[in-house]
This record gives structure tokens, C-alpha cells and sequence, in this order.
């Protein structure tokens, strides 16, 4: 079996479990937030039961307009928080959340085989942990906070192999975003993606948190890495409870094994209106730009904001435009502040934000206008996806998105530091 | 179950951002989700979609998002059911929970054309093009799924399966 398959079959009480199968797993963690709470809480009200299945094990996030940015999302937020205070969930209040795929491993509350369901895309993020993280929708977040179990489909398995040693400026963001270009937006569609090589295998957990992230951008159903020391090491102290982990089987069947040679990889960036649209920076042209978003799921932790501050501290963010910086939690942002990031953000001329999904989606923190266009590093450039339906956003690196911030276009971190 | 109606046909790739734009969750009425189906990506599609009208679309449709209110902005605007050649998963289970219908099938896609009128049968998956008079067949949803759409979404079943005591 592969990896993903090995956590299905443990967490359905099988021996073994094949692509294609309907089976009933039970949830490790089921989380949602202030824009899909709501939904959810009003279907587990028509399913007839007074309790979730176990408080400890749902957690609710104010993350994707929060701090509320107007009445309506306040309204969605408060009914939020109603709904954990009756049924005593594990909830982070604004001055003590992040980002929800920032937060929960951050915290300890994802661990190495864990199922986790979300009612938010990202949550294949978990992957990164050895965990299996699937995104779904609100009503199969209320029937699992209802009986801790949910139908799923065994998926096939997709392996990916990257070889190679990553050059200076290319990390995690790259891989994935050269994987979706040649996959396509849907080359993954249904399938677990699991990530091997040693190319990966020398990537921090950031870095290894961002592939799994938009193993969804491929159409996966989840993006897996084997643990390792690495992950044993960031899940050591954070660890409340206990936790297994799994390794795939020698003879396990993969639909497809894809394999790389990264070695001569540059720094990618997905052009408008698809992450897939990828093209390496050498390719870009010119292209002048009226924001920079730094954050998100994505690319919000501690790493992304080292490499950021590589490119931006003693510089100055060009004055044609905007950067804004968003620490995907209270603790990332802390940390940011001891290492001087947030200072070297601040003297370059950006703003620095209390963590928030705000602008990936549109929302707020950062909307753009008619005709603008944004390098960001977060996962989506769908048409409309962070404002105006006639704006324009390109997916990249934090270091790309540094280097674009000062020189006003999207541009490499080599023209900054050579 | 018949469903008929007037064809809206797109492209690949509709994302959720398209069909709901983010900027609208701060609710979940299903009516007021509808006010905005589709407002960045087809401007007239409201005033083109009467009820029972029917989607039909290229590959991945769905893709994005995890938001239920796509399936529900569409089915609230409107739409009695969305043809495509493929369904982004999530998307796909979110439709199937909340009671809105979908098929798949390429050749149905291939071989109709936005104002065509189509007639659907939903227990047997066939597709007729009244316009066209042809008629293709859907793939088959799988036994499970089947007994979680018959009895008319996933809260039903779930409810059913708990009074039951299963």
C-alpha cells in the first residue's frame, strides 16, 4: 500500500485498502473557519444530535475575514464562536490564532497518520506532517463533527520523485509550481500526491508545507512526504498525544511515478489566470507591478520571511507600489519580530499585517483595482481571485515576490544580491 | 427524475472564484449567494438562466475552493443540473450533499452547444439533446453514492443512519 492508502486503512479499521474503494474513516481532526463554519453549523443542526462526536477534536479558526471586516463577516464569526463556546471546541481568538494550516501543525494539533478533514481546500497542507489532509465542503464537516467518521474513495497514488540539489532561490513554491505547469490543473485530479527524492528530502518543513499545500492546485486530494528526522524534530515538543507513523510498502502501486531533475530548476512564477500558466523567471519579461502580497497557508511561515528579508533588509520597496506582509500566525509573527524581520519589513517601506487569509481571496488587506496587478505568494490567480475581475495576480516565491516589491516588476532575487 | 432544460456551455476549468467570488461569503443564504453566481466570469448569466435550465462544461469544473456555497449559489440561481467532461472532487461531494445534480459525460459536452434544450433522466444517466436529437449516456454514479443521492443528500443519510444506530 502506498502512504496514503497505509493511513485510509488504519484509520477505517481495514488490513488493507485498494484505489477506488468506498470506505469509512474515522477523523483525527475536523476543522473549519469563519467562512465555512457557518454552513457547517447550520447542517449539524437538521442532523439531530445535541453534541459534536469529541470536542477536543474540532477546532475553529477566525482566519479568512478576520479580524471581521465588516458587519456580515462579524456575524459569520460571532456565530462561530457561539458555536464553540456551547459545544467547548478548541478555538484560537484573534491576538492568538493564524492562519488555520499555519496553526495547527504550529500547535501540535496534527500529528504524523492523522486524518484530517477541513472545510477549506487547503487542507492537504497536513500532508507535510506524513498526516492525510483533505479539503471538503461544509456539510461533510457537520456530519463528521456529528459521528467522527467520513465516506471517502481510496484514492490512487501519483508519485513524484525530485532529484537534484535546488539552486540559491528555489525552494518548495518552485517544485510545486513546476509540477502543477506540467501536470496540468487537473493532472492530479482524485489522486493522493506523494512527494520523494532527495530534493525534498533536503527541504525544511516550510518548504515542505507549501508543496502539500497546493497539491490541491493539481487537483489532489492530498500531498504526502514520508516522515523523516525532520519531521520527527518539529513534532517532537509539539506533540500532546500519541501518534503513528506510517511508511509505504515496498511493492506499493502507483498510478503514475513522475520524475524530475531540479537541479537546474529556476524560481517559477504562474502567470494569470491559472497556477499551472508557470513559466520560469529567466521567461517573465517585463511586466511592471502595483502590489506585493507576502503570506498566506502558503508561504506564511517563518522561512518565507527569512527569505523575504534577505531580499528587503537595508532596501526599499519601490514607491510605485505596495507590499504587504502577513505572518501566517502570532507566533510566526513573534519570532519574525526577535529575528529583526519585522523591522527590516518596515524600515523597506512594507506593511506588516496581523495574520489573516485577507487578501488571497479577496476579501481585504490588500483588494486590487481594475487593471492591477499583484505578484503574491499564496496558491490561486483565477480570474477575480484577490479583487477586481479585470486585475491580475502572479504566483511566486517569497524571494521573487521580495525582488519584484523593490524593483516595481516581477523580477529575480539574482538581480538584487548579485 | 426528468430534468429539462436550455444549455449554458463553458470552457475548462470553471473555478469556484467564478462561480461564488470569495468577496460574497460573508453569507450563506442560498437566495443571496445567487444574486452573484457566475458575476465575474459570465456578467449576463442571471438574466439568461431560467429555472431548470442546465450547465454544461469542459474539464475540472469546480475547481478551487472548498466553498459549498458554489453548488448552492448555482442551484439556488437556478440550475437543475451541470453536464461536464470532468468535476474538481470537492466541488463534486459538495454538489452531491447538497442535492444539486451532476453528470458526467464527455460525449454529452462534446455534442451540445450553449441554447441547446436537453432532456435528462437521473436514474438511468441519459442525456437527450431535443435540439440536436441525439442521446448519450452518463457515466454511473457508484452503488454508494447512488444510496446517498436517492435518499436526497448526505444530512438525510446521516440522519437516517443515526436513527438507526448504526
Amino acid at each position: 500500500m502506498t502512504l496514503a492508502e497505509k493511513i485510509l486503512a488504519a484509520n477505517s479499521g481495514k488490513e488493507k485498502v485498494s484505489p477506488g474503494e468506498f470506505v469509512n474513516v474515522r477523523v483525527d481532526v475536523v476543522l473549519a473557519n469563519d467562512i465555512t463554519a457557518p454552513l457547517s453549523i447550520k447542517e449539524f443542526r437538521k442532523l439531530g444530535v445535541d453534541k459534536v462526536f469529541d470536542p477536543e477534536k474540532i477546532v475553529m479558526v477566525p482566519d479568512h475575514f478576520c479580524p471581521n471586516k465588516d458587519i456580515l463577516s462579524a456575524e459569520q464569526a460571532k456565530m462561530m464562536k457561539q458555536f464553540v463556546q456551547e459545544q467547548g471546541l478548541v478555538y484560537f481568538e484573534v491576538g492568538r490564532m493564524g492562519i488555520e494550516h499555519v496553526l495547527l501543525p504550529e500547535q501540535g494539533l496534527v500529528l504524523p497518520g492523522d486524518v484530517v478533514i477541513g472545510a477549506d481546500s487547503h487542507t492537504c497542507t497536513y500532508g507535510a506532517l506524513g498526516a492525510f489532509g483533505t479539503g471538503m465542503g461544509s456539510t461533510d464537516i457537520a456530519v463528521a463533527m456529528a459521528t467522527g467518521e467520513i465516506w471517502m474513495k481510496v484514492p490512487p497514488t501519483i508519485k513524484f520523485v525530485y532529484h537534484g540539489k535546488l539552486g540559491r532561490w528555489v525552494g518548495g513554491k518552485d517544485l510545486i509550481l513546476y509540477t502543477i505547469g506540467d501536470i496540468g490543473v487537473d493532472g492530479a485530479l482524485y489522486s493522493a500526491m506523494e512527494f520523494v527524492g532527495e530534493a525534498v528530502d533536503a527541504l525544511p518543513m516550510d518548504g515542505r508545507f507549501t508543496m502539500s499545500n497546493m497539491a490541491i492546485e493539481a487537483g489532489g486530494k492530498a500531498g504526502i512526504f514520508r516522515v523523516d528526522d525532520k519531521t520527527q524534530k518539529y513534532v517532537k515538543d509539539r506533540a500532546k498525544r500519541s501518534y503513528q507513523v506510517y511508511h509505504p510498502d515496498e511493492d506499493a502501486e502507483y498510478t503514475r511515478i513522475i520524475e524530475y531533475d531540479v537541479s537546474k530548476l529556476e524560481p517559477q512564477v504562474a502567470f494569470p489566470h491559472l497556477p499551472s500558466n508557470v513559466r520560469p523567471i529567466s521567461h517573465v519579461g517585463d511586466i511592471k507591478i502595483d502590489q506585493v502580497v507576502i503570506g498566506s497557508c502558503t508561504n506564511g511561515r517563518l522561512d518565507d520571511l527569512r527569505l523575504a528579508a534577505k531580499i528587503l533588509k537595508g532596501g526599499k520597496v519601490n514607491s510605485g507600489l505596495r507590499c504587504i506582509i502577513i505572518p501566517g500566525s502570532q507566533q510566526v509573527y513573534l519570532d519574525a519580530l526577535h529575528a529583526g524581520l519585522v523591522d527590516a519589513f518596515i524600515r523597506a517601506g512594507a506593511v506588516v499585517s496581523t495574520p489573516t487569509c485577507g487578501p488571497c481571496l479577496g476579501g481585504y488587506m490588500g483588494v486590487l483595482a481594475a487593471g492591477e496587478r499583484c505578484v503574491s505568494t499564496t496558491n490561486r490567480n483565477f480570474i477575480g481571485r484577490m479583487g477586481s475581475p479585470k486585475s491580475e495576480v502572479y504566483l511566486a516565491n517569497p524571494a521573487v515576490a521580495a525582488a519584484s516589491a523593490v524593483l516595481g516588476r516581477i523580477a529575480s532575487p539574482e538581480e538584487i544580491t548579485k | 427524475m426528468k430534468l429539462k432544460g436550455k444549455v449554458h456551455k463553458y470552457g475548462a476549468n470553471v473555478d469556484t472564484d467564478a462561480i461564488i467570488p470569495a468577496r460574497y461569503l460573508n453569507v450563506s443564504e442560498s437566495n443571496e449567494l445567487a444574486q452573484h453566481c457566475m458575476e465575474d466570469f459570465d456578467a449576463e448569466f442571471l438574466t439568461k438562466v431560467q429555472p431548470g435550465d442546465i450547465i454544461a462544461a469542459d474539464t475540472n469544473f469546480g475547481c478551487g475552493s472548498s466553498r459549498e456555497h458554489a453548488p448552492v449559489a448555482i442551484k439556488a440561481a437556478g440550475i437543475s443540473c451541470v453536464i461536464a467532461r470532468s468535476f474538481a472532487r470537492i466541488f463534486f461531494r459538495n454538489a452531491i450533499n447538497i442535492g444539486l445534480s451532476l453528470l458526467e459525460s464527455p460525449e454529452a459536452v462534446d455534442n451540445t452547444e450553449s441554447g441547446d434544450i436537453l432532456e435528462v433522466e437521473l436514474a438511468t444517466g441519459e442525456i437527450h439533446n431535443i435540439t440536436r436529437d441525439e442521446t448519450f449516456l452518463a457515466k454511473p454514479y457508484p452503488d454508494f453514492m447512488m444510496g446517498i443521492i436517492k435518499v436526497g443528500g448526505l444530512v438525510k443519510y446521516t440522519k437516517r443512519k443515526i436513527a438507526e444506530g448504526v
